[in-house]
This record gives structure tokens, C-alpha cells and sequence, in this order.
């Protein structure tokens, strides 16, 4: 298929569609809104189901039952509304139903702003809602990956039993960009989905989805499970993406707008002489300490750049684990970093790093 | 070779088409190009921009602090882009809109009563594509043919009747860069 | 003769929509009944292997133990959110929530406020019995005025709590609602009546006539710290006076029972 000039929401809804997805349900809120309407009208066309729901409240929960069934279902929202939908991210988690939410970032706290922000963070990767677990949660620097990692998170979903979250912010959702949707697949067909959905017990014993275990001990079992997957995922999920650290002295890690963001202060960087690379996280959670780590060891100093007041950090000076000093450079509150800040910061750490050796 | 282009204007100015209208031209040139506009209450009545960039290889920020060209269509937008503008870039001022001229030397500036001739042609609307063909005449970034050739591939079926208009639109502002 | 006699030998044999548990339910709490009756409209119908259930967060948390089809166990107040997303992929399912006062008419006041007004075709029984069971006996939006409870010790005072909701009046309102109507479980008569208008709830989704609700007034001896017996008459005296027993929307295409 060839390339088409996308806008990120619509580009991930789109997306979703391609990759079967049966249900949506949402509620209006920028800068995720064109998501919702691209859904209202393509999902009635292909006889799959839209729904405006009366809040996020009510939609989280609706994806929930609509997931019980066995179903490929997804909700996107902005921050605000992912807030309102940590309940039911923290149900759905506790019965283990696969589902994908989109998280278009804003600034915040409170109602903050429509402006892109990557505040979000803590929230989202720590888990969000309550109780012990780790949804998967990707995160995009471009369109194209948008709708790659869209398409994957209802495979990864369905693989672990999890929630698979992306974590996008404003301008990767209002922004446009050459990209290549997928081939349509076919939604699930009845007898198809999976033995543990509620298709009504026709020949075989009820299924239950239920996050209730009142007794401590089996409450444990399962949380226990829920961590034996999180070890599968970590070992098996994590994704990033490097550029220019074959030989740099300076690791730049960012993800998502920022991480591209720093990628142009890069360049410039690298044509001043100043050898410098990015480590790109791609998967938030499992967060890829490994390749920190790696990168610690061969880099003299770490900077990492966000678009919040820094948590991504913490987890960069985890991987780090103290074996190259780790410095944060962030705007907030839906202020966008421009490259040349970016750009000053690396030529601070570089004038720092030679007036030291 | 990376060319960021801030167009800006108020709402309903139509500074978003013409960014879009370069970013799909850029798209069908096998070009790596981005679009990110304003978005939100802002657009409301107020002032619609976007940054449009056209890079030979693939594009870091979707924005930049200093763009390369600013097209600004009303007075705000010129106080606002000029002085941004990188040295050696070109800004694009909507004379009908704006009653000063540019205190910037060392820049190309390139002055288009882009509302007068649009009026001339019968549709108001069509001050942007007089704008946007007096800045590629200036900055031949992407050629008028291959911008002609892109808003014929794009251009929605109900507007279609209006393609004519615009090109030739565009053409008037190219002339007079040329002239 | 021979047919009441037939209907004699059917009281005692558990449905086939019950599972073999026994229920956690206290001594003389209507929840059995209501399950009973419940099981026994979709036997009668044929529909256990095509219905999906809703728990909610309350004495009836529990409620997919008992019940002998697929069940899903819903965030305090969401069931009738969650019954939106599985009916609308699933329209050919029987989906049906089960809740409380403080679960429907308080926490979950919007999202069934909602579901009735889009028309959901799923079928809400509501069970009434004035007071939080589950944690331990506080006041519920249904709490009479005056009723004591752990959190209205000098019982509710209108002034300070507000006056009880009223739950089959304002959804009746809904153009959505097809069959909204209240009943009481505190005698034989009653029950029976009640169960003709659980059957007419899930005909009227079955014939996609758009949203059903029964309210039935329960009891609960143990938090209203009375005996069985005088909860029962307690509904009668009680609650029967504040929430009036009937019929409050039936849609024209509904053949009642």
C-alpha cells in the first residue's frame, strides 16, 4: 500500500480498524477527538460497533464488557480522561481481559491544556489505577510507528492477557505525516474467539470475568500470575531504537515528541563535532534497562529530555545504575522543547565533559 | 536539505490548506515531509498556523524555534514570525493585512496584496494559493507544475470545480515575484 | 387441578440457571428469592445458554456463583456500562445486570441513567432494600427518611441527606425505557407478580423494544436489625408507601403478562 499523508489520530484509528478491531468506545477531548469521529463514521460503514459514551467512566467500562466477549476492542482519550478510566483499567487488569487504550497526552495537572506534554508518564507506565500491575505501554515518535505499534498492541494484548496502552501526546496526534496503513483484517469470527470469553455457556460450563478474589491467599495466586507475565513481557517485549551511539561520548535518552525532538539536536550536535546519540525508548513498559545500562557504560554522560518535569529519569538512572552521570532537561505544561534547547544542553554537557578530563 | 516553513494567519485564511497542500505535494516527490498545525480553542476566531517541513531525509522535530520561510497573513503573524525568521530566509507578507513593512535585512522579503488579487479573481478564499505561488517563485522549493499536479491528485470531488481557480490564483502571485 | 398440581411439583426443584451452591445471603434476605425468580423466567424461556449476567459490587458481588450461565462482575456502579459494550457486540445475547441501591442509584446513577436513554436493550433487575448491605448497613440514596443506619445514627435527615431517589420515576421518563415498573417481594402474592414482570422485562428486550428495568423492593433483616418476618412486613409498612408498587412505562408493542 502506498504512503498517505496521515493525521496521528486519525491514523491510529484507522490503524485499529485494519487490525480488527470490533468495538469502540470513547469520549470527546482534545487533542484526541478526530480518533472518535474517524470511528463514528468507518465503524458503523464496516457493521462493526461505535459508541459515544456518556463519560470515560462509562466508556473504559464498556470496553471491558465488550472485551469479556472475546472481542478486539480499544478506547483512546487525553489525559483527563484516562484519569477518569483508571478504574476500569485497574478491573480490566485484575481479570486479566485484553484491551487497548490510546492516551493523547496533555498538559496537566487538572484540566491543564490541550497542548502536547508528556505528563502522563508515571501514571500510565507505574500502572495507574490500583493494585499490583504493569500494563505494556508503547510509545510512538512518528505516525508510521503510531500505526505499527497500534496494530501490534491488539496482538500483544491478546498474547499476554493485558492491557496494552500507547502513550502518544498532542503533536503525534494533530500532526501529519507520510505513513503506510496495514492490509484489513478480518474481524473475529463467533466461533473463533476465545475459550475463556462469555459467549453464553452453550455446551460447556460458565465462564466468569470477575476481579474479585476475597480470599488474601487466592488474591495472591493471582497476583502472582500477574507478575510471572510481567516477567515474560519484560524478557520478551522490550523495544527501542538507537541512533548515532556507535561512538558517542553523550546518550541522549528520550521517547516519543521528545525523543525526536532531541533527535534534531542531535544532528546539529554531530555537525558541531560533538559526539553525541539517542536512545529511543519504544516500549515504557518493560522499560529496556538493559540497553541503559549498556549505553552507561560506554557513554560518559547520560541527558535525558522529556516533556514533564522528569520520570522517565528515574527509571534511565535505574538502568544506569550510577555508571554515567544521568542529567534531565524538560519543559511542562504542554510547552513543546525546541531543538536548539535540546542542543544547548548537549553543548553544555560536552563544554562540561572536556573542562573535566 | 531541510526547509521549515511557518504559515500563519487568522482562521478561516486558509494557512493550514496551503501548508497541507506543500506537505502532500512533498509526499508525492517521495519527500519526508510534516504538517503539525495549531489545533483547538485557538483556532476559534484567532490565529491558525502550522509548520510544514520538506526534508530530503527524515525529519527530527515537527517544529522548529526559527523556520527557514514564514508566509504571514495578517498583522499579528508578521509581529510574531519575523523575527524569526532565519538569516537568509524568506517572508511572505500579506499587504492587504498588514500596514508596516518588514525591519528585518537580512532576509528575502516578498510583499503580495494577496486579498486585492484574489478579489480581482472573484473569490476572496484565494489570497493564500496567490501567497504560496509568489513564495515558491521566490524559493523554488517545489515547482508551481508539481504543486498544480498534487492539489489535482487531492482535491476532494466537491471542490473540484474550484481547482482551475486556484492554480490560476497561484500563478498571479507567482508573477509577481517574477516580474 | 392437574396443572396446579404440576406447578406444585416444580416449586421444589432448583432451576437449571442456579448452580448447586448455597448462597452467602443472611437468614431471610430476599436476594435468594429474586435469584430464584430470576432463573426460573429464563428456564421458562430457554435462554440460560445465551444469556450473559452482570454482578455488581455489593451483597450480590457474588451473584455469578449462583447463577448457572456466563457472568461478568462489574466495577461498583459500571454494570450497566459494561452490559452496553457486551450487548452491542453480542446484540443476539440476553444481557442482564443484577444490582444494588447504592450501587445503581448512587455511584451508578449515570451510567444507568445513560443506559436507559440510548435504549440499551438489556434488562436492569434493581434490588431496592434501602440500606448498604455489603459494608455493613450505611444509608443508601433509598434510605427512608428517618430510617437509622450506621451512617445516619439519628436516622436520614432530609435536610442534612436529601430525600430518597426514586428510581423507576425518573428512568420512566427516559424515551429509551421500554419496561420500567416496581414490584415488592414481601409475600407470596407479590412474588409472583413480581416474577410475571421479570418475564415481561426480558421479553421486551428479546423483541429489541429497547430498555427493561424491575425494581423489587427486598429486605434486609440483619442491617435493619429486625427479625425476617417483621422485615418483610417493614417493606409493607415502609418502603411500599415511599416507593409505589407498579407499572411506570410499558411499551405499546409489549404484550404483558
Amino acid at each position: 500500500m502506498a504512503k498517505e499523508l496521515l493525521k496521528g489520530n486519525v491514523a491510529f484509528a484507522e490503524a485499529a480498524i485494519r487490525a480488527g478491531c470490533e468495538a469502540y468506545f470513547g469520549y470527546p477531548i482534545t487533542p484526541q477527538t478526530e480518533a472518535l469521529e474517524h470511528m463514528s463514521k468507518r465503524m458503523p460503514e464496516l457493521g462493526r460497533v461505535f459508541l459515544q459514551a456518556e463519560s470515560e467512566v462509562a466508556a473504559i467500562n464498556m470496553v471491558y464488557g465488550a472485551a469479556c466477549t472475546g472481542v478486539r476492542v480499544m478506547t483512546s482519550s487525553s489525559s483527563p480522561g484516562i484519569s477518569l478510566m483508571m478504574e476500569g483499567i485497574s478491573y480490566i487488569a485484575g481479570s486479566e481481559i485484553p484491551v487497548v487504550i490510546i492516551n493523547v497526552m496533555r498538559g496537566g495537572p487538572g484540566l491543564g491544556n490541550i497542548a502536547p506534554s508528556q505528563g502522563d508518564y508515571n501514571q500510565m507506565v507505574k500502572g495507574g489505577g490500583h493494585g499490583d500491575f504493569q500494563p505494556i505501554v508503547l510509545a510512538p515518535a512518528t505516525i508510521q510507528e503510531f500505526i505499527d505499534l497500534t496494530v501490534e498492541a491488539f496482538d500483544l494484548a491478546e498474547k499476554y492477557r493485558t492491557i496494552v496502552a500507547l502513550l502518544a501526546d498532542g503533536s503525534i496526534g494533530q500532526m501529519m505525516e507520510p505513513a503506510e496503513l496495514p492490509p484489513m483484517r478480518p474481524v473475529r469470527k463467533f466461533k473463533d474467539r476465545p475459550s475463556w470469553a462469555l459467549t453464553g455457556a452453550k455446551g460447556r460450563d460458565p465462564n466468569i470475568i470477575s476481579s474479585i478474589y476475597i480470599d488474601p491467599v487466592e488474591e495472591e495466586k493471582l497476583n502472582l500470575k500477574l507478575m510471572k507475565i510481567k516477567e515474560e513481557i519484560i524478557a520478551n517485549e522490550v523495544r527501542y531504537r538507537d541512533l548515532m551511539l556507535e561512538d558517542a561520548e553523550i546518550a541522549v535518552v528520550a521517547f516519543g515528541t521528545a525523543g525526536r525532538i532531541a533527535q534534531s539536536a542531535i544532528k546539529t550536535a554531530r555537525e558541531e563535532g560533538i559526539k553525541v546519540g539517542l536512545l529511543r525508548p519504544i516500549s515504557l513498559f518493560p522499560f529496556p534497562y538493559e540497553r541503559v545500562k549498556q549505553v552507561a557504560d560506554q557513554v560518559k554522560a547520560i541527558l535525558v529530555v522529556e516533556m514533564n518535569g522528569g520520570q522517565m529519569v528515574e527509571d534511565v538512572r535505574l538502568g544506569a545504575e550510577g555508571r554515567a552521570p544521568v542529567t534531565f532537561y524538560g519543559r511542562m505544561g504542554g510547552v513543546v522543547p525546541m531543538p536548539d534547547e535540546v542542543l544547548e544542553e548537549i553543548q553544555k554537557l560536552h563544554a562540561k565533559l572536556k573542562g573535566g578530563s | 536539505m531541510q526547509t521549515e516553513i511557518i504559515i500563519s494567519g487568522f482562521g478561516g485564511q486558509g494557512a493550514l490548506f496551503i501548508g497541507q497542500l506543500l506537505a502532500y505535494t512533498g509526499l508525492d516527490l517521495k519527500k519526508h515531509v510534516t504538517w503539525f498545525p495549531s489545533y483547538g480553542p485557538e483556532m476559534r476566531g484567532g490565529t491558525a498556523h502550522c509548520t510544514v517541513i520538506i526534508s530530503e531525509d527524515e525529519i527530527g522535530a515537527p517544529v522548529v524555534s526559527r523556520p527557514r520561510v514564514a508566509i504571514v497573513m495578517n498583522l499579528p503573524s508578521l509581529d510574531k514570525y519575523e523575527p524569526l525568521v532565519l538569516p537568509g530566509g524568506v517572508l511572505v507578507i500579506n499587504t492587504s493585512l498588514v500596514d508596516r513593512q518588514a525591519e528585518r535585512t537580512d532576509i528575502d522579503v516578498v510583499y503580495v496584496p494577496a486579498n486585492e488579487i484574489a478579489e480581482e479573481l472573484g473569490e476572496k478564499r484565494l489570497a493564500n494559493m496567490v501567497l504560496l505561488g509568489a513564495f515558491l517563485t521566490k524559493m523554488p522549493i517545489i515547482s508551481l507544475d508539481e504543486i498544480a499536479e498534487s492539489l489535482g491528485k487531492h482535491i476532494p470531488e466537491h471542490r473540484r470545480n474550484l481547482l482551475e481557480a486556484n492554480l490560476v490564483a497561484m500563478k498571479r502571485g507567482s508573477a509577481l515575484v517574477t516580474a | 387441578m392437574e396443572k396446579t398440581k404440576m406447578v406444585e411439583s416444580q416449586i421444589y426443584t432448583k432451576p437449571e440457571s442456579l448452580t448447586e451452591i448455597g448462597t452467602h445471603y443472611c437468614p431471610g434476605c430476599t436476594h435468594g428469592i429474586a435469584h430464584r425468580l430470576i432463573a426460573e423466567v429464563i428456564d421458562e424461556m430457554g435462554v440460560r445458554e445465551n444469556t450473559i449476567g452482570i454482578a455488581p459490587v455489593g451483597c450480590s458481588v457474588f451473584a455469578y456463583n449462583y447463577f448457572n450461565m456466563d457472568f461478568a462482575e462489574a466495577a461498583h456502579g459500571r454494570a450497566p456500562a459494561m452490559a452496553t459494550g457486551i450487548k452491542r457486540v453480542n446484540p443476539d445475547k440476553i444481557v442482564f445486570t443484577y444490582q444494588g441501591d447504592g450501587d445503581l442509584a448512587s455511584i451508578g446513577a449515570a451510567e444507568i441513567l445513560h443506559a436507559a436513554g440510548r435504549g440499551e436493550h438489556i434488562t436492569v433487575i434493581f434490588i431496592n432494600n434501602a440500606i448498604y448491605g455489603m459494608t455493613g448497613g450505611q444509608m443508601a440514596p433509598t434510605t427512608l427518611p428517618g430510617q437509622r443506619t450506621t451512617s445516619s445514627p439519628m436516622g436520614r435527615d432530609i435536610e442534612l441527606h436529601g430525600f430518597p431517589m426514586k428510581m423507576c420515576e425518573i428512568l420512566s421518563q427516559t424515551d429509551g425505557a421500554a419496561y420500567i415498573v416496581r414490584r415488592s417481594l414481601h409475600d407470596v402474592a407479590n412474588i409472583r407478580k413480581a416474577k410475571k414482570a421479570l418475564r415481561n422485562a426480558f421479553e421486551a428486550q428479546q423483541q429489541g423494544l429497547g430498555f427493561s428495568m424491575v425494581e423489587l423492593l427486598s429486605s434486609c433483616p440483619t442491617n435493619w436489625g429486625i427479625t425476617p418476618e417483621d422485615a418483610l412486613k417493614w417493606i409493607e409498612s415502609h418502603m411500599v408507601p415511599m416507593y409505589p408498587l407498579g407499572d411506570y412505562k410499558v411499551h405499546s408493542a409489549l404484550s404483558v403478562k
